[in-house]
């Protein structure tokens, strides 16, 4: 019998613009208390830590060896870390809950865009002999993937401007985000993506808590149970993707369960107005659904803690009785590459 | 509830050099991964799940590699996921695939480590200057060594023990047709009067910098049942951290490495690792890491670890062979070193090492420590499957 597993708690920061005067790690413990006050766990309590973050965001090797001395690891934990979002984090610390190792788990992540040019950064994702040297920057290739989706019929300009304006009408409502309320579409960035059609550059750092079972009742008034959670990788190579689609997530969501009953929320990483179009089509979400009503990437998107971030607002959402059963999704990679899905519920009311 | 038994089917390592100009990073880790299924006498299809480690991206150059490797290793369309927890990532690497088996998430799971430090320089990317951060005081050898000085003092260890784990590794790797450093021509003497880098480590007592890849599959029961050579079973796993800094860290054995050891003895139903465990292969980056790691690991009494390398003990006709494979002091594509360790005890309990094969090895330790001697993964692997 698969052990039951459930989100128990969630914190964040207030993601911010910049944050100059603060280190990783300064910026992540308040975080790390304030999740781990929520249950009443300390450290010591906790069975298994997992973290995402990224060393190219930090500028140095190792970063996140300095985090784990700010989650106290003293006596020894048992820990492991990925360079990928905290999303996945939080899969490795399902499977390591699922094998019995463990009752409870610590998943956190955070990551700086402030202190370097990003866009130029995150071209050293791409592959390094062909194409990381003609230096291609995200908005670009996103930009690429909406004109596509432009051509294809799929959406229009309006239609990229309106995603951008509900997502931020909703953000007004989340203290957390950094952009919020009404913000104008702007000036072109790259043709067709308007400012307002990208994520903002930002700060910031998220964590949760996983426990199993009867633990997870003593933890939660109403644990966020995990009923299914995958995720699935694509091609790297531009070309040999429909970029007006998104196969991954599909196969994930399928994976997961996510078909089997609809859902009443969706919390989506879709950094660009043009993926969100995308990921609802995989994902078959209506109007029924409401979706990312946190405001999503499109307010606050620290980048390494975002896909985390939607896991945790939709399992805040089943834990203040607003959701009974809600769809998260990461992403990495460019143009939506690779995607995690994870479908939660909370007990029968 | 209970745990699907793990084992190791297909092991997979490329020949690790200097520099590996013929392949790109997608040939090199393609090329560990094509033997590893060759090995397992299965496809690309059927590898349910990979599971990729390597240590910081700056040794490359390239952020989250993992994303432009996906299809070199057959990922698309399957869950891929990128561990890296600093020098021990090789083993965690191995330990996340062997969980998503043990909890029957997946039956059959790809799991590779690779570095090609050829790259890029491994020491200016350890060394980049961050604000008001202590620095790794340029490379790794200048951390350790006052941690090696340490060790002497406290064990009255005498000068000569550094040298003789370097002329025993060299020596093994001189039977291991995939180890980078073939010094056909090693004496202790050469050893003893290399040039001092850290003092007390000279120059002989340091692993090289490779390129190379390793690779595991990893399945269930049934799996297994139908692997074509023998299987090598998961009898034990798992991962301690500690901090890097903090007044109370012992350096000299780090409680994070013994809470890691006892964990896996206990979960392998090991009383006297000592009597109990046939052989060893442990992260030895700088030949002093043997006799404190032995001492770390329970194989000696603390101040003792230097007496069984003294004896012989540790040789590979010794009682208790470490690091049969020459190790990684001659071996060390840094992300890739952890798992070499892990396949090299899966390959002994296999009876598959070839000329530098342990002689009725039927319970061997693999052992991965990263970071400022802060994060340890290790498993133990054995000939039948776990009894329970």
């Amino acid at each position: 019998m698969t052990r039951e597993i459930a989100v128990v708690a969630f914190a964040q920061t207030a993601h911010r613009r910049t944050s100059d005067e603060l280190s990783e790690v300064e910026m992540l413990m308040p975080v790390l208390h304030e999740v781990l006050e929520r249950t009443g766990l300390k450290t010591a309590d906790i069975g298994f830590t997992c973290s995402g973050s990224s060393d190219y965001l930090a500028g140095r090797a190792f970063s996140f060896t300095l985090a784990l001395d700010g989650v106290g690891a003293w006596p020894p934990i048992s820990e492991s870390h990925v360079e990928m979002d905290g999303a996945w984090a939080l899969y490795e610390a399902w499977t390591k809950l699922l094998t019995g190792d463990a009752d409870t788990a610590l998943v956190y992540s955070y990551g700086k865009s402030s202190p370097g040019p990003v866009r130029d950064v995150l071209t050293r994702q791409l592959d390094p002999y062909y194409v990381a040297p003609l230096w291609p920057d995200p908005v670009a290739l996103a930009a690429l993937q909406a004109q596509a989706l432009i051509d294809a019929g799929e959406t229009d300009e309006p239609a990229l401007a309106a995603v951008a304006a509900r997502n931020r009408a909703a953000a007004s409502s989340n203290s957390h985000a950094q952009l919020r309320g009404s913000i104008p579409q702007g000036d072109y960035l790259v043709r067709p993506l308007r400012t307002g059609d990208c994520p903002p550059i930002g700060d910031g750092a998220a964590a949760v808590i996983l426990a199993t079972g009867e633990r997870a009742r003593e933890l939660c008034a109403r644990p966020a149970w995990i009923r299914g959670i995958d995720h699935r990788i694509e091609a790297h190579g531009l070309g040999v993707r429909d970029l007006t689609d998104s196969p991954s997530t599909r196969l994930a969501a399928e994976k997961a369960g996510a078909f089997e009953r609809p859902v009443d929320t969706a919390e989506l990483h879709a950094p660009f107005t043009s993926q969100e179009v995308i990921l609802r089509k995989a994902l078959r979400l209506d109007d029924s659904v409401t979706v990312n009503p946190s405001g999503g990437a499109l307010a606050a998107h620290p980048i390494m803690a975002a896909g985390l971030i939607r896991v945790g607002e939709a399992a805040a959402r089943i834990h203040r009785g607003e959701s009974d059963r809600a769809l998260a999704h990461a992403t990495s990679g460019p143009c939506l590459q690779q995607n995690l899905v994870a479908v939660l519920e909370g007990d029968p009311r | 509830m209970s745990k699907e038994p793990v084992a190791v089917v297909g092991i997979g390592q490329t020949r690790h050099v200097a520099a590996r100009r013929d392949v790109s990073i997608a040939g090199l880790v393609r090329e560990a991964a094509g033997r590893a299924l060759d090995d397992a006498g299965l496809t690309w299809a059927d590898v349910e799940a990979v599971v990729i480690g390597k240590a910081p991206d700056f040794f490359e150059g390239v952020m989250m590699p993992e994303l432009y490797l996906a299809d070199a290793l057959g990922a698309v369309g399957k869950p891929m996921l990128r561990v890296h927890t600093a020098g021990s990532v090789g083993g965690s690497t191995a330990l996340v695939a062997a969980n998503l088996v043990a909890a029957r998430v997946h039956r059959t799971v790809l799991t590779l480590a690779f570095e090609k430090q050829s790259e890029s320089n491994a020491m200016w990317g350890l060394s980049l200057p961050i604000p008001f951060q202590q620095p790794l005081l340029a490379g790794a050898g200048g951390f350790f060594a006052p941690h090696v000085r340490a060790y002497m003092r406290r064990s009255g260890a005498p000068d000569s023990i550094g040298s003789l784990v370097a002329y025993k590794d060299r020596r093994n790797a001189l039977k291991n047709p995939y180890a980078h450093l073939h010094e056909h021509d090693i004496t202790l003497e050469k050893v003893q009067s290399s040039p001092m880098l850290w003092d007390p480590i000279r120059y002989s007592e340091t692993c090289p910098s490779s390129d190379g890849a390793c690779a595991m599959v990893l399945t269930d029961r049934t799996g297994a049942a139908r692997s074509p050579r023998p299987p090598a079973w998961m009898l034990g796993g798992a991962m301690r951290s500690e901090p890097t800094l903090f007044a109370g860290k012992d350096f000299v054995s780090p409680r994070a490495g013994k809470d890691c050891a006892a964990d896996v003895y206990r979960q392998a139903g090991i009383s006297d690792p000592r009597r109990d465990i046939d052989a060893a292969e442990i992260y030895v980056p700088f030949s002093w890491y043997e006799p404190m790691w032995l001492e770390n690991l329970g194989f000696a009494d603390e101040g003792e670890g230097w007496k069984l390398t003294e004896a012989g003990v540790t040789e590979l006709d010794g009682d208790l062979p470490v690091n049969m494979s020459g190790g990684v002091l001659s071996t060390n594509p840094i992300g890739a070193s952890g798992m070499i360790r892990f396949a090299e005890a899966a390959l002994q309990v296999r009876g598959q090492a070839g000329e530098h094969q342990v002689d009725g090895a039927r319970r061997v330790l693999g052992h991965a420590y990263g970071g400022g001697s802060q994060f340890f993964s290790m498993w133990l692997v054995g000939d039948r499957p776990p009894s329970s």
